[in-house]
């Protein structure tokens, strides 16, 4: 029997964290991630969690000394928040390179400026090309649901790669919803134990970690780290698919709400896909063919998965939280534009940039862009990328 | 739907707004209710005007947007009534509740027109009878159960104390003051 419970989304990650209990968490706090390590902490004080962990100095320092802790063949953990990830920018590409299977939960925050602190997702987008696994979450559940089958994905043989696991900051993280959590008697078998096959604090193989490569090496180590990108599609739905038998929930690279007969569909990550779903019902309940792709996992980029998802469509509109100064639209609109492009889509695509630090995005704004798309099907247009409440 | 009532809550930094919210869900939730609760963060400062939010419903809640026509207002200061719209989407088959020792008749010229039910409780005197001190977010939490009617009030004075009794088994001495506050609430709202 799940235990049903509510709690905010940070919440739902640190009980997760105290579930797998890790061995090492480095952090330094954030808004609005800040009450991951703190929660963390309280568990370790309560006896609850015996992970060591190691206030730094700042978020270069956290991530470094994961980088290091993983090297030795420790689980480890951290989290953060938009500046937070900023400001780990150099070692981020070092982990991923090194193929330290960290993971991160990334509570997604803007980037400054203005400054400020609301969701957005120009933090986590911004380290999409790192190399990192990356995860995104609708609300409470699934990021928790996420956070517990991160290391089965990340340290897999065939993957060994960090991953973030990230959820909307505020409107997931410090919103109190309800929630079914397993039992640690499940959650424990299912995780497992982590036995690195090389680390540096095994005497029997001496080894070097994050040497110097030339020339003549490098493609090839970045190639290697490609396929690993590659192969973690099928470790990740292999890994779902065992989940679900502990949980009875289902996941995939990316859920198909309502897609399969759509003629318009959304394209979007996290929250706001659940305001998407009770706008399509509305619709569909006056006979709009109305539907929503979820992109669940953004890395690897399920690319052909979602092409195919959204072949019969007749007009789509992808919904970025980040603006990528491209003047074409944000990263989501720029990826699986290019990939129907390959696989020679004939639907009319749209770029919506919404959402940006925390505006609002409701019900009524989803109903207008579907209404939008019907327009699209039917007259085409020029105007492929816009903003989404912007006040004029 | 039908079943979802949705509160917005008015107040100022460090009144306790977003915890009321939070422990509405929580009380919601003991229940068996699905349950929102989350506030909205600007400049988070003492004194400035906050808003938090509640969503109840007997079936799963997926929209994550802010609440713009609510059934239900709450405001904790009544200081609120002269800059901020509160009653701005509220539905007048809802209600507004405002922390105030003024009358209705006295109130409604400071709504724009708003023309559902008014409910009012003076939470500064529930809390001094009961609390000595003025957390105003205790007496309005029971105030806005009993005028929503999201719970009986019975019900929920049985899982508040089991919640406080958690909450604050460090001091527990706090535990009979906010109950009594609670209780003399449900008398005082009108």
């Amino acid at each position: 029997m799940a235990i049903k419970e509510r709690m905010s989304g940070n919440e739902a990650v640190a009980y997760a964290m105290k579930q797998v209990n890790p061995d090492v968490m480095p952090a330094f706090p954030i808004t609005p991630s800040t009450e991951l390590p703190q929660f963390v902490a309280n568990y370790i004080a309560n006896g609850e969690m015996d992970t060591e962990f190691i206030p730094v100095e700042s978020e270069h320092s956290a991530m470094s000394a994961a980088i290091g802790a993983s090297a030795a063949g420790a689980r480890t953990m951290t989290a953060t928040s938009s500046a937070g990830l900023a400001l780990m920018w150099e070692v981020i590409y070092v982990a991923a390179s090194t193929r330290v299977p960290i993971a991160m939960a990334v509570v997604n925050r803007a980037l400054t400026g203005p400054l400020n602190i609301n969701c957005e997702h120009s933090d986590s987008m911004g380290a999409r090309d790192s190399g990192w696994l990356q995860i995104y979450a609708e609300n409470n559940q699934e990021v928790y649901d996420n956070f517990l089958q991160a290391y089965r994905i990340a340290e897999h043989k065939d993957v060994m790669l960090p991953i973030m696991i990230c959820q909307d900051g505020f409107i997931t993280s410090h919103a109190v919803e309800n929630i079914e959590l397993i039992e640690d008697e499940k959650v424990k078998p299912f995780v497992g134990e982590y036995n690195p096959e090389h680390y540096l604090l095994n005497p029997n193989e001496p080894m070097a970690v994050g040497a110097y490569a030339v020339s003549n090496y490098c493609m090839e180590a970045k190639k290697a780290h490609a396929e690993a990108m590659k192969n973690a599609k099928q470790v990740i739905l292999d890994v779902a698919k065992e989940f679900q038998e502990i949980s009875g929930r289902e996941y995939g690279l990316f859920e198909a709400y309502r897609l399969d007969d759509a003629d318009y569909a959304i394209v979007a990550i996290g929250s706001a896909c659940g305001t998407a779903k009770d706008a399509i019902d509305a619709l569909r309940a006056q006979g709009v063919k109305a539907g929503l792709l979820k992109v669940r996992v953004f890395r690897p980029f399920p690319a052909e998965e979602m092409v195919a998802a959204l072949k019969n469509c007749k007009a789509i509109a992808i919904m970025d939280r980040c603006e990528s100064y491209s003047s074409q639209g944000g990263p989501l609109g720029a990826e699986l534009m290019a990939a129907l492009y390959r696989g020679k889509a004939t639907a009319e695509v749209i770029n919506i940039v919404y959402g940006l630090s925390g505006r609002d995005i409701r019900v009524e704004d989803v109903e207008q862009i579907f209404e939008d798309l019907a327009d699209i099907a039917e007259h085409g247009t020029d105007d492929t990328y816009w903003y989404l409440g912007l006040r004029e | 739907m039908s079943s979802l009532t949705e509160i917005r809550w008015h107040g100022r930094g460090g009144q306790g707004a977003k915890t009321a919210a939070l422990l509405l869900a929580d009380v919601a939730f003991s229940i068996g209710k699905h349950v929102q609760g989350f506030p909205e963060y600007g400049p988070e400062r003492m004194g400035a005007p906050i808003t938090a939010f509640n969503r109840i419903s007997d079936t799963q809640i997926r929209v994550h947007s802010n609440i713009y026509d609510p059934d239900y207002v709450v405001v904790v200061d009544e200081t609120l009534l002269h800059g901020v719209d509160v009653t701005n989407g509220l539905k007048k088959e809802g209600g507004i509740l405002i922390n105030t020792s003024l009358s209705k008749e006295e109130i409604r010229p400071l709504l724009r027109g708003y023309e559902g039910e008014i409910y009012t409780i003076d939470a500064h005197d529930v809390c001094m009878r009961t609390l000595g001190k003025y957390f105003p977010n205790t007496p309005m939490l029971a105030a806005i159960v009993k005028v929503s009617g999201v719970m009986d009030t019975d019900v929920f004075l049985k899982e508040m104390e089991a919640s406080l009794k958690h909450k604050f088994a460090k001091k527990p001495e706090v535990l009979e003051g906010n109950m009594k506050a609670l209780a003399l609430a449900l008398e005082e709202v009108r």
